[in-house]
């Protein structure tokens, strides 16, 4: 069972790189582009046989190191 | 007061800061190695040096934040011990969870390597005795990741209890939160800052701007 963990800084925190993407998208013409946010997925593979298990796991896992909730926000999908 | 550096992969001031603790102190600190459970007896001072602890993955300090030696820091810290954080050992402070906030990256998204000009927040702590309270001083700076950030409330009560330890003096060129380089614990034992004083003790660096750091904990 896969555990896919999205974390992304929280709205309100200044994501600079968020900003420097989104000046590169508007100078190659897709000016339609409004904020942009930068995150990161982990994928964990997990033995667990039962998604909420699994979900709760990830989750743990998110809280103690793969997100600092100080800062940044996490989903967790199970696939 | 006696001295342990904390020394994880990738950190790489290390020798700066023993050298830096050496010339105040009159004798060299311990390096204890993070695979380390427990702390060498009778250890006053932890000191967690700058670098990329764990080459920066996932977060700055992240990993370095749960190593097999940071139990024995936690409970250093309940014990009323002393720790100092420069750098990256401000970074794994925070992630740690032994000051609050965290370092972002810098919002121009420049490393920035240069000088900076501190000033002093308060002077009748263990860690600032020997500057005067509003001194300026010179720090040099090198970091990606220096941009200080914590939510409004936080942010409110560090000042509200003047935990604040030194501000931006020239200019504020990571976008730290209220100008904000450095943060005392509420017992005011525990400080984390981003510049390096270690790197200003001696003429031969250029200036000793950073020495009355060492001389105040010397003096503790």
């Amino acid at each position: 069972m896969k555990a896919i963990v999205t974390v992304t800084l929280k709205h309100g925190v200044l994501d600079p790189q968020g900003k420097a993407i989104g000046h590169a998208l508007h100078t190659l013409g897709f000016t339609e582009v409004g904020e942009v946010r930068v995150g990161k997925t982990i994928e964990l593979e997990l033995p667990a046989q039962d998604p909420a298990q699994a979900k709760a796991t990830a989750e743990d896992m998110a809280r103690k190191l793969l997100a600092n909730t100080v800062i940044e926000s996490f989903k967790v999908e199970i696939a | 007061m006696k001295a342990a550096i904390l020394l994880f992969p990738g950190i790489n001031r290390e020798r700066d800061m023993v050298l830096a603790v050496r010339q105040s102190f009159g004798h060299a600190p311990q390096i204890v190695w993070h695979k380390e459970t427990a702390l060498p007896a009778g250890t006053d001072l932890v000191i967690l040096p700058g670098g990329f602890s764990f080459g920066d993955y996932l977060r700055c300090g992240a990993m370095a934040a749960h190593s097999p030696i940071m139990p024995a820091v936690k409970a250093h810290v309940e014990r009323g011990g002393y720790v100092l954080g420069v750098c990256n050992g401000f970074q794994i402070l925070t992630e740690a969870g032994l000051l609050p906030g965290a370092l972002l990256r810098n919002a121009s998204l420049r490393f920035l390597s240069m000088d900076t000009m501190l000033k002093v927040e308060r002077a009748d702590t263990v860690f600032t005795s020997k500057w005067q309270t509003g001194a300026i001083f010179r720090a040099p700076m090198a970091h990606g990741d220096g941009n200080y950030n914590a939510d409004e409330a936080t942010l409110d009560r560090l000042e509200g209890e003047n935990l604040v330890a030194f501000r931006y003096a020239d200019e504020n060129r990571n976008g730290s939160a209220r100008g904000i380089a450095g943060i005392f614990s509420p017992n005011l034992r525990v400080l984390g800052l981003m510049p390096h004083p270690e790197n200003l003790v001696d003429p031969l660096m250029g200036g000793t701007d950073g020495k009355p750091l060492f001389d105040s904990l010397a003096a503790a």
